[in-house]
């Protein structure tokens, strides 16, 4: 018989309560905002999914989307291969070992607004190293003016803060590979590629689904060091999601829309991690059924 | 045939391998046997050629391979470690060399076919090795090595990581497995038991050099020196020291003196040694050697006791048979039959040894 026991909720009351004000709370206030327009004085008419409508069809936000996911596709695509790139190059004993984990994690160490800061100083053409040595080349470079030098700026600064981070994940993928699978393949006659596609790219798979995950949602939610660089600009061209929300609440006090839009932004991360989640979990689960069936 | 001739291999000034000659044919097995340390994997790296010794040369079939590089020595190796391609099923493992060698298509579905009905690993082709048991993903290993037709097979204590009755299977299969081969044939291991099952040549290893070489049983009966015996011997060799004078040879303990009826030795020192299993309880015969210990420890597997006791502050252990039981600090009086007496010089050279007539290292 099934011994009922409602003592049990008095225990996790307290991380119940915790939460709710952390997180449920605050989210149900943006669900309420986004359902209700209002003109000041705290009065608020209801208007159904009308924001939702709006902004789903405003171009203003599918231009942000298209952004946000352009810069989270350029990011990974560079970030993953040139992590896996460089902890492949990575020494596997002696003292290089400590010196570079030292200077791979700096980076990380690195506030996201000071990180910010340094690159928009770094790039300035009037007194930045990078700016003012582009411009006495002679290269026409402005990251305020000109577009692409605004992506080009954000990118590095984006793969100079980040990449350590997927280095590190897959290092310590690498570094747990027995010096005997090298051995195994020296004495197969096994390529170099043959080494990486065979050996060491199944044995970090694990580790870069969780580096691809973990950098896809960060790049997606990318707010502080375009904010400090480019402010969004020149005109909307690095104006991502983050900003533009941002833009919308705050400078414009359109709460409605701004709550509309928080929602549908929480729920593209929601489901994309979930898709990923996903993905990640079909290989273990099919990996265990099969060493189910084959030690039983 | 692997000559390997005067080997000698340093890492700084660790040596890993001193001054290593053997003579390896093709169609035998041959076993390292050593205690980790001993310079096992050392010499197999070189056998190889995966590593380059600081002098002395390896030939194969009478040519000199050290220049060659590994992947064109035909070699195949096997590890305590289950080796295989994590994301490539099992016959995908068991092509792979074959693909290197750009085997025939056809060719190579009806080799993997053969060696995976050898290995029993039909039902599990199509499966990635993370899926199957440790018994079964050793086995693709061990078919990878036997797809090869290597000409040199080594194999460093593949059984190692098994569990014991997997073992058992699979060290009854080996010797067969590989035995058609025509290949030089190399086993490495730390236990003198699977020497002795897996039977053919050993060769016992202490600190990079070979301590002895020749047929297991031969080797087992009877070791050249201390050392060899020491390493062949589980539980460790019984050893004390000896002294002979005036043709008497003694063992001249602290509370006991032991008169060994052995002649014709000249004065000086010596060192006896008694493989465990020789140990008993009860006389044998008229001359046995009767040797007082004091018990530490009694440890029982169930059909054998294993007493660790001291005799002239030495430990040493008995392996009996049946279930004996002692108290700590007990006083024990065992025999020993003079023919299964070791006696060694001072140079640890084998001197007397009566155990030529035993037929099983068991009896």
């Amino acid at each position: 018989m099934k011994v009922q026991n409602n003592k049990a909720w008095f225990m996790v009351l307290p991380v119940l309560v915790l939460v709710a004000i952390s997180a449920i709370i605050p989210l149900m206030t943006v669900v309420n905002y986004s359902v209700q327009d209002t003109f000041g004085n705290n009065e608020f008419f209801w208007v159904g999914m009308e924001w939702f409508q709006e902004i789903l069809a405003s171009e203003r936000f599918h231009n942000a989307l298209m952004r946000t996911l352009l810069f989270s596709g350029l990011i990974l695509a560079i970030e993953i291969p040139l992590g896996i790139a460089v902890a492949l190059a990575m020494p596997r004993r002696g003292i290089g070992v400590s010196v570079c984990l030292v200077l791979m994690a700096l980076p990380l160490l690195i506030p996201w607004n000071v990180v910010g800061t340094i690159w928009q100083v770094f790039g300035r053409v009037d007194i930045g190293l990078l700016g003012h040595t582009l411009a006495s080349l002679g290269i026409d470079y402005n990251y305020t003016q000109d577009t692409l030098d605004a992506w080009l700026t954000l990118i590095a600064m984006d793969v100079w803060h980040w990449t350590s981070l997927v280095v590190l994940l897959c290092y310590s993928g690498l570094a747990a590979i027995p010096e005997v699978y090298y051995q195994a393949a020296r004495i197969d006659g096994a390529s170099r590629w043959a080494i990486f596609r065979y050996i060491q790219l199944p044995k970090i798979k694990r580790v870069l689904v969780i580096a691809l995950l973990l950098r896809f949602m960060d790049s997606f939610m990318i707010y502080t060091e375009p904010f400090v660089v480019t402010g969004g600009g020149p005109g909307n061209a690095t104006t991502f999601l983050s900003i533009d929300l941002v833009q919308m609440a705050i400078g414009q006090f359109d709460l409605g829309p701004a709550a509309a839009m928080s929602l549908i932004y929480f729920l593209i991360i929601l489901l994309v991690s979930w898709v990923f989640y996903t993905v990640m979990t079909i290989d273990d689960n099919e990996e265990q059924s099969a060493s189910a069936k084959g030690r039983s | 045939m692997l000559e390997l001739q005067n080997i000698s291999r340093k890492i700084g000034d660790e040596v890993y391998l001193d001054n290593v000659s053997l003579r390896l044919n093709r169609g035998e097995l041959n076993i390292l046997l050593g205690p980790t340390l001993s310079g096992k994997t050392s010499l197999m790296r070189v056998m190889a050629g995966l590593d380059k010794p600081d002098s002395g040369d390896v030939r194969f079939d009478g040519k000199s391979v050290l220049g060659m590089p590994v992947q064109k020595r035909n070699v195949a190796m096997v590890y305590q470690q289950f080796i295989n391609y994590p994301s490539l099923t099992v016959f995908e493992n068991i092509a792979s060399p074959l693909r290197v060698a750009r085997v025939e298509k056809s060719q190579i579905v009806k080799r993997v076919d053969e060696v995976a009905e050898l290995l029993q690993l039909q039902a599990v082709l199509q499966r990635t090795p993370d899926s199957l048991s440790g018994g079964q993903q050793q086995r693709v290993a061990l078919a990878r090595a036997l797809i090869r037709q290597a000409d040199l097979v080594l194999l460093d204590e593949p059984l190692a990581n098994l569990d014991y009755k997997l073992r058992e299977e699979l060290r009854a299969e080996l010797p067969v497995l590989f035995a058609e081969m025509g290949a030089v044939l190399v086993y490495a291991t730390t236990e003198p038991t699977e020497a002795l099952l897996l039977g053919g040549n050993t060769a016992c290893m202490h600190q990079g050099k070979i301590a002895q070489f020749g047929s297991t049983l031969e080797l087992y009966r009877h070791p050249e020196a201390l050392r060899s015996a020491e390493i062949f011997s589980d539980p460790p060799l019984n050893i004390t020291a000896l002294e002979c004078s005036a043709g008497k040879l003694q063992i001249q303990g602290n509370k006991q003196i032991i008169d060994l009826p052995f002649n014709s030795l000249a004065n000086g020192d010596y060192t006896l040694g008694i493989r465990p299993h020789h140990l008993r309880l009860e006389k044998m015969g008229t001359d046995d050697i009767a040797l007082n210990g004091s018990v530490t420890v009694t440890e029982i597997t169930g059909s054998e006791s294993f007493v660790h006791f001291e005799f002239e502050n030495r430990p040493w252990v008995a392996l009996l048979h049946g279930i004996e039981e002692f108290s700590e600090n007990e006083i024990v009086r065992f025999y020993v039959r003079p023919r299964d007496v070791l006696v060694f010089d001072s140079h640890d050279k084998l001197v007397v040894e009566h155990c030529a007539n035993e037929l099983s290292p068991e009896q």
